[in-house]
């Protein structure tokens, strides 16, 4: 925690309150400002390491009958990379910017529940902690220690007794089951706090579009989560009490899970990128210099794309043999999903559009996340075809669509948004030259790991296989995705570089860095203890263009 | 100023201006409430899946050995939904400011409840003693314990929770201002009720009756 910003704290600065004091004033902490950095800070750790899982599994398929990985380790690489990328990176860093920015943006002190929010930030670290002591502390396969190695869907039967005898799963079950409480705790913290605590004129259909998006992530938190938290209740009922669930052998269903995780998973990949809509839609104005282009549309798109989200989940399963008549159900709704997604990306098109764009490193992020994401969307609408997914399904096309949404969406738009509040958390500026830097590796790199994917995955490439035959036309393209990841590799070394380097001799922000227009702009940097005194009072979408051109209000517009 | 707290800088001044549009408690408890919800729901989908729908039959006790238990499955559900009265009547006591009728009506909020549990407590001693059922003889055992069983944790929780009011009220008067509190604790008690109405559709109707 030395790392962190020291002067973003309340008090008025004791004199030289030594380490252990400094550390035990975070770790009681119950502000907002605090956790939320702590649940990035946190999210960037658990990247890194679920970043080097990657590495093993690239180094392990750079050339074909690789020896270095055993196939059991190999599992264990991919299970642990995608569980921490979904629940220990994806979600605490978002729900991380969404409590750190939610209550300076809709103009209040603090979250609504300040004690279960700190619990939450808790308990998800503890749950992640638990999951990574599996590495030494579990009975794997053949009773070594060993973590989960059923994939970060853990599909049954591989779960079942018979075929996972060691505890290895249960610590990814527990693991999960506890930072999802926490996850639950923060989702309904968002949304209690934004429908409460909004300053006077901070009606709904003036919030910023960030803060709309963490309402609607809220609410599908409180909706996805506990369907994930009973699937892998059942799955502990069928592990320690003989339960029959999932199990095949005892007339279990292995679909109930399929279908279950999936009604949690697919409404988790929108809880994934809803809040990277809600960044790019205040970084992409500020840096036109325009209003965002269409508002209500933009928060009707966020709504529509919730409620539709929990309908799309069985394009998951389109392999496994569903009647017909469900199929095309769920492949007529996932390509109308299309529809909401689309007119928030022409809406931010719309806004760049005739706009005076500033290429600083945040908007370069944007534009970034927007071309890579509609890349990552269009695959999508591919795999949502019935008869095209039967032929790629649970291949390397789908690996290299998922990292185009994720990666090229949801992680873009958090450094995007790291290089746009940094300023306003540590009060120092990020250094444009290695942002610059970052952003251009960053992007080569991603393209040359991801882009072949879908290239060896429709030869045929299976996901998931820790080796290949050389004589399948697969080496290539396996190559240079792996190049592509060292190429990632520096990239972040650069991005973490700069953070270090940035926190200590980085310029001094000033309140207002980039002349925005969201009310956290309007506090100091970092904002004192309680933010605001007197609370703010809005008459706009803009509060302060309104005080910096009172000749112009917005007000007179809206 | 007032003296900052280890984990909370003081409030240095605050203007009193937060905003009141919504009650914060009243809005968390219907958070937490559709979250359950769907935390049930998936239990209660489990539940038909496998046993209305499928019907499977893997060994173990038939769906109807739950139709014996039914008399006393019958009254302990109109005891658990009229408790749901009694907490209002409690709940509206508490901010009149009558006391003892706060007491009382809480005191049988909490008889009611308890004697809900305690028939489920009969109902899992014949099923699980008599009859041999657990989780792990069949689908239905699976399912079944489950289901009632975390309705009946839940009921815990709720006990516990009104009991403890009861015990401050004891101590002393509940200041008035803790009856928006009380009536939040409230709606996660008729929560509990509600949920029962399905739990009981699903498991004493649908299978025992098709």
């Amino acid at each position: 925690m030395t790392v962190l910003p020291r002067n973003s704290t309340a008090k008025p600065a004791p004199s030289s309150p030594g380490v252990l004091e400094r550390v035990h004033e975070w770790v009681v902490t119950i502000d907002h400002k605090r956790l939320g950095i702590m649940y990035i800070s946190a999210g960037i750790l658990f990247f890194l390491v679920g970043g080097i899982e990657a590495g093993v599994i690239r180094y392990q398929l750079a050339y074909a009958a690789n020896p270095t990985i055993d196939p059991v380790t190999f599992n264990q690489m991919f299970t642990m990379h995608g569980t921490t990328m979904v629940f220990l990176v994806g979600m605490p860093v978002l729900l991380g910017f969404g409590n750190y920015l939610t209550p300076l943006m809709i103009g209040t002190r603090d979250m609504a529940f300040p004690r279960l929010n700190a619990w939450g930030f808790w308990v998800f670290l503890f749950g992640g902690l638990l999951l990574y002591y599996s590495f030494i502390g579990s009975s794997g396969l053949y009773g070594a220690p060993g973590a989960p190695d059923v994939g970060w869907f853990a599909y049954s039967p591989l779960t079942t007794r018979a075929f996972n005898r060691g505890n290895n799963v249960d610590y990814w079950t527990l693991g999960i089951l506890v930072s999802g409480f926490g996850s639950m705790a923060t989702g309904i913290n968002l949304v209690v706090t934004i429908l409460c605590l909004r300053c006077k004129g901070m009606k709904l259909m003036r919030m910023p579009i960030m803060v709309w998006s963490m309402l609607v992530t809220g609410f599908l938190v409180m909706i996805a989560l506990p369907v994930l938290t009973a699937a892998q209740v059942m799955l502990l009922f069928d592990r320690f009490f003989g339960a029959h669930f999932f199990d095949p052998q005892l007339e279990g269903s292995v679909l109930l899970w399929q279908h279950l995780f999936w009604f949690f998973g697919h409404p988790e990949v929108y809880i994934l990128i809803i809040p990277a809509f809600g960044f790019i839609s205040e970084i992409v104005p500020v840096f036109s210099r325009k209003v965002i282009f269409g508002y209500t549309m933009m928060v009707v798109a966020l709504v529509w794309i919730a409620f539709q989200s929990m309908g799309v989940w069985a394009h998951h399963m389109f392999a496994v043999g569903l009647p017909p008549s469900l199929n095309a159900f769920f492949a007529a709704s996932t390509f109308l999903i299309a529809v909401p997604t689309g007119i928030k990306i022409f809406n931010w098109i719309g806004t760049i559009w005739g706009g005076r764009i500033i290429y600083k490193t945040p908007m370069l992020f944007a534009l970034g996340f927007i071309s890579m994401f509609v890349i990552g969307g269009l695959t999508g609408i591919m795999l949502a075809t019935v008869p095209f997914t039967w032929d790629v399904s649970d291949s390397y096309f789908v690996v290299g669509h998922f990292h185009y949404v994720l990666f090229g969406g949801t992680l873009f738009s958090i450094f995007g948004a790291v290089y746009y509040w940094f300023p306003k958390m540590s009060g120092k500026m990020l250094s444009e030259r290695l942002g610059k830097l970052h952003f251009w590796v960053l992007f080569i790199g991603f393209n040359l790991t991801f882009a072949p994917m879908h290239v060896s995955g429709m030869l045929g490439m299976p996901r998931r296989i820790y080796t290949y035959a050389p004589d399948r036309g697969l080496d290539i393209w396996n190559l240079l995705s792996s190049i592509g990841y060292g190429v990632q590799f520096i990239a972040i070394l650069i991005f973490v570089w700069n953070i270090l380097y940035s926190l200590r001799k980085g310029e001094d922000a000033g309140d207002d860095p980039w002349d925005a227009w969201t009310l956290e702009w309007a506090t100091t940097s970092p904002p004192k203890a309680w933010n605001f005194n007197p609370l703010p009072v809005v008459k706009s979408r803009r509060p302060l263009w309104d005080a910096k051109h009172p000749e112009d209000p917005d007000h007179e517009y809206e | 100023m007032t003296e900052a707290t280890a984990y909370r800088p003081a409030r240095p001044n605050l203007v009193s201006d937060e905003p009141q549009n919504l009650s914060r408690g009243k809005v968390g408890i219907s958070c937490l409430i559709i979250t359950e919800s769907f935390f049930f729901v998936c239990f209660i989908v489990a539940y038909l899946y496998y046993i209305v729908i499928l019907q499977v039959e893997d060994g173990g006790p038939d769906p109807a050995v739950l139709f014996r238990a039914d008399i006393m499955v019958y009254i302990a559900s109109v005891t658990l939904l009229s408790s749901s009265v009694t907490v209002v009547l409690a709940s509206r006591a508490l901010a009149r400011g009558a006391h003892d009728k706060f007491r009382s009506w809480l005191a049988i909020t909490i008889l009611l409840g308890g004697f809900f549990l305690f028939a489920t407590i009969l109902e899992w001693m014949h099923l699980i003693g008599d009859l041999g059922m657990w989780m792990n003889t069949s689908s239905l055992g699976s399912c079944f314990f489950s289901l009632v069983g975390f309705h009946a944790l839940h009921v815990v929780v709720g006990l516990s929770a009104l009991s403890l009011c009861l015990l401050i009220s004891f101590r002393g008067r509940l200041p008035e201002q803790q009856a928006e509190r009380f009536e939040v604790l409230s709606w996660y008690w008729h929560f509990v009720d509600v949920i029962w109405l399905f739990v009981f559709t699903t498991v004493y109707i649908l299978r025992v009756y098709t």
